[in-house]
């Protein structure tokens, strides 16, 4: 019959208007400042710079390689490469980003430097109440406001952050595996020189 | 003391122009009437905007305004404030004096429609003998508002929305007209005061309303369509569907405009919703005979905030119409049943009190709705959508 689908319809939002007011669990949403609900795992704000150790300065992740800065869709990235080179988490001598600025007015929360970041460098953070009054100074995040320390990251994406360390701790123990067969090489080679010159 | 209650605005105008020397009354209780009127529509509007807020959010399971003042009562005076403090902005290339006339035509052609209206007993601010006629005048005449935002605008969405809207509310000024005419047929008269009391005398304790026929029954639900599209409600709210249209004629209109604007609309919804209590629900009567000691004016307005109600949950129910849809509801639907409904008001007044009547009329009115719905529902497949390009 017409119109059987609007009483029904109207039936429904009766339904709805009369118990939200009885039964709490009904309600979608909360009161937001007083109430808050925890972000999700897989939430994404706007992207951090991940540091290993206590130091943020010595401890980035980051090289400088510049990828991310390339990849960027609105070009809100801004890196500086170092001229010297200092030992990342490996022990490797690396470049790091002198300077490395997101502008956070202009990124649209795409996560493609995430994606791209060969070094698990840079993650996506969840952090949202992030207004100020000042709209240049103030969204124009500098390194050291970017740089977030690995027991954060695991604060807000644990089962993320457990995998990148597992993918980490193996490619430190390769690479640890390679010098060592490399050093061993080394002396095998010294000890043949000198076994030679004997 | 009861009489007292029931008059007690009558009184207290009476009272009042009393001080006045005797040529001064009656401009001076006129004035009266009309600043009533003028201040009690507004507030009830403010009422509403949070009330249609509030219900619309529980409707959806959401919580609502809740911060201006205890559960945020307070919040029309904060929009009031922001609306007349923001700056007013007319585009370079609108007709300006037409862009500016526009809202307070609207407003001024809705405030009209109230004058007619019996909000009490002795609550009328002209009784005029076609007060049904001027009603239907003045609220024409608000198309005419619309059609100048719109095309004074200079805007492409403005245009649309005016367009749609004069569309739409040309449409549904057939049904609405051709429901209203049954309660005419019957009274025989298009004072609105009369048509009141015409319907309140009660048998069995019970209000001798039009609803409570079979004609009237079909000619309110037949009203209640059209008055939601005259109003701009939804699911009728095509001329300002903000997915399409920006927000239709009013894109162009800031600040307190804007603000009027909005005024208007309620208060056409306010009018709409007095004329059809009037004309169906009864007016000002009570709607058991025990009851009748209560205030006339009080029945009057819970009537009112009833139909409000409806509107608001109708509007949290229903999803927007399309245009097409739209245009053949109206003349395919609406319309042949208000004309098969005057010839049934017909039937009813020259077939006298016999119980026949009540049977024979619902039974055609019946009849056309279930054979109409048949014919309508036919080749509809109601299921599951498939989308023929997104496969």
């Amino acid at each position: 019959m017409l119109g059987e689908g609007i009483l029904k319809g109207l039936a429904e939002t009766a339904r709805n208007f009369f118990g939200s007011y009885f039964s709490a669990e009904r309600l979608t949403t909360v009161v937001y400042p007083e109430r808050r609900i925890a972000p999700f795992e897989a939430a994404r704000v706007f992207p951090f710079l991940v540091y290993d150790g206590a130091d943020w300065q010595g401890g980035l992740r980051c090289v400088a390689c510049q990828i991310c800065e390339k990849e960027c869709p609105p070009k809100c990235i801004y890196i500086e490469k170092s001229t010297d080179k200092k030992p990342d988490a490996i022990g490797k001598l690396q470049f790091y980003p002198a300077r490395f600025d997101i502008d956070i007015s202009v990124c649209m929360s795409c996560q493609i430097c995430v994606e791209v970041c060969p070094f698990e460098a840079i993650k996506m953070n969840t952090e949202f109440e992030l207004s100020t009054t000042d709209r240049f100074g103030g969204l124009l995040l500098d390194r050291q406001q970017l740089a977030k320390s690995n027991d954060y990251y695991h604060q807000i994406h644990p089962a993320d952050a457990t995998a990148v360390d597992a993918r980490l701790a193996t490619e430190k123990a390769k690479a640890e595996a390679k010098a060592k067969l490399a050093s061993v090489a080394v002396a095998a080679k010294a000890a043949a020189i000198a076994g030679e010159g004997a | 003391m009861i009489d007292h209650l029931d008059q007690f605005f009558v009184l207290l105008q009476h009272w009042l122009v009393s001080f006045l020397p005797a040529f001064l009354r009656p401009a001076a209780s006129i004035v009266l009437g009309v600043a009533a009127i003028v201040s009690l529509f507004p507030a009830l509007f403010a009422l509403t905007t949070v009330f249609e807020r509030k219900g619309l959010a529980r409707i959806q399971n959401r919580i609502g305004p809740n911060r201006v003042g205890p559960f945020g009562l307070l919040q029309p005076i904060a929009d009031g404030i922001k609306s007349l403090t923001k700056e007013d902005i007319v585009p370079l290339s609108a007709d300006a004096a037409v862009h500016f006339l526009a809202p307070v035509v609207l407003v001024v052609a809705v405030f009209m429609g109230f004058a007619v209206l019996p909000m009490g007993r002795n609550m009328v601010l002209v009784n005029m003998d076609a007060g049904l006629l001027f009603y239907f005048a003045m609220g024409a005449s608000t198309e005419l508002s619309v059609f100048m935002a719109g095309w004074s605008s200079r805007n492409k969405y403005s245009l649309l929305g005016a367009m749609r809207a004069v569309a739409q509310m040309i449409s549904y000024e057939v049904p609405l007209l051709l429901s209203s005419v049954t309660v005419v047929m019957i009274t025989g008269s298009l004072s609105l005061t009369k048509i009141v009391e015409a319907q309140n005398h009660y048998s069995y304790g019970l209000p001798h309303w039009y609803i409570f026929t079979p004609w009237g029954c079909a000619a309110f639900v037949m009203y209640a369509i059209a008055t939601t599209a005259e109003s701009n409600r939804s699911p009728f709210d095509l001329p300002e569907g903000e997915s399409e249209l920006v927000a239709g004629y009013h894109t162009e209109y800031s600040g307190f405009k804007f603000a009027l604007f909005f005024l208007g609309e309620y208060l056409s919804m306010f009018s709409i919703s007095g004329l059809g209590t009037t004309l169906f629900l009864g007016g000002w009567s009570a709607p058991f005979s025990f009851l009748t000691w209560v205030p006339s004016w009080i029945w009057f307005f819970s009537k009112l905030m009833l139909s409000i109600f409806i509107f608001i949950w109708l509007r949290g129910t229903l999803p927007r119409l399309r245009q097409d849809q739209l245009m053949n509801f109206a003349w395919k639907f609406v319309l042949p049943m208000c004309l098969l409904n005057l010839l049934v008001v017909g039937l009813w007044r020259f077939m006298g009190d016999a119980w026949l009547r009540w049977v024979l009329c619902s039974a055609v009115l019946m009849g056309a709705y279930a054979s109409m719905s048949w014919v309508e529902m036919r080749r509809k497949h109601i299921g599951p959508r498939s989308y023929r390009n997104a496969e």
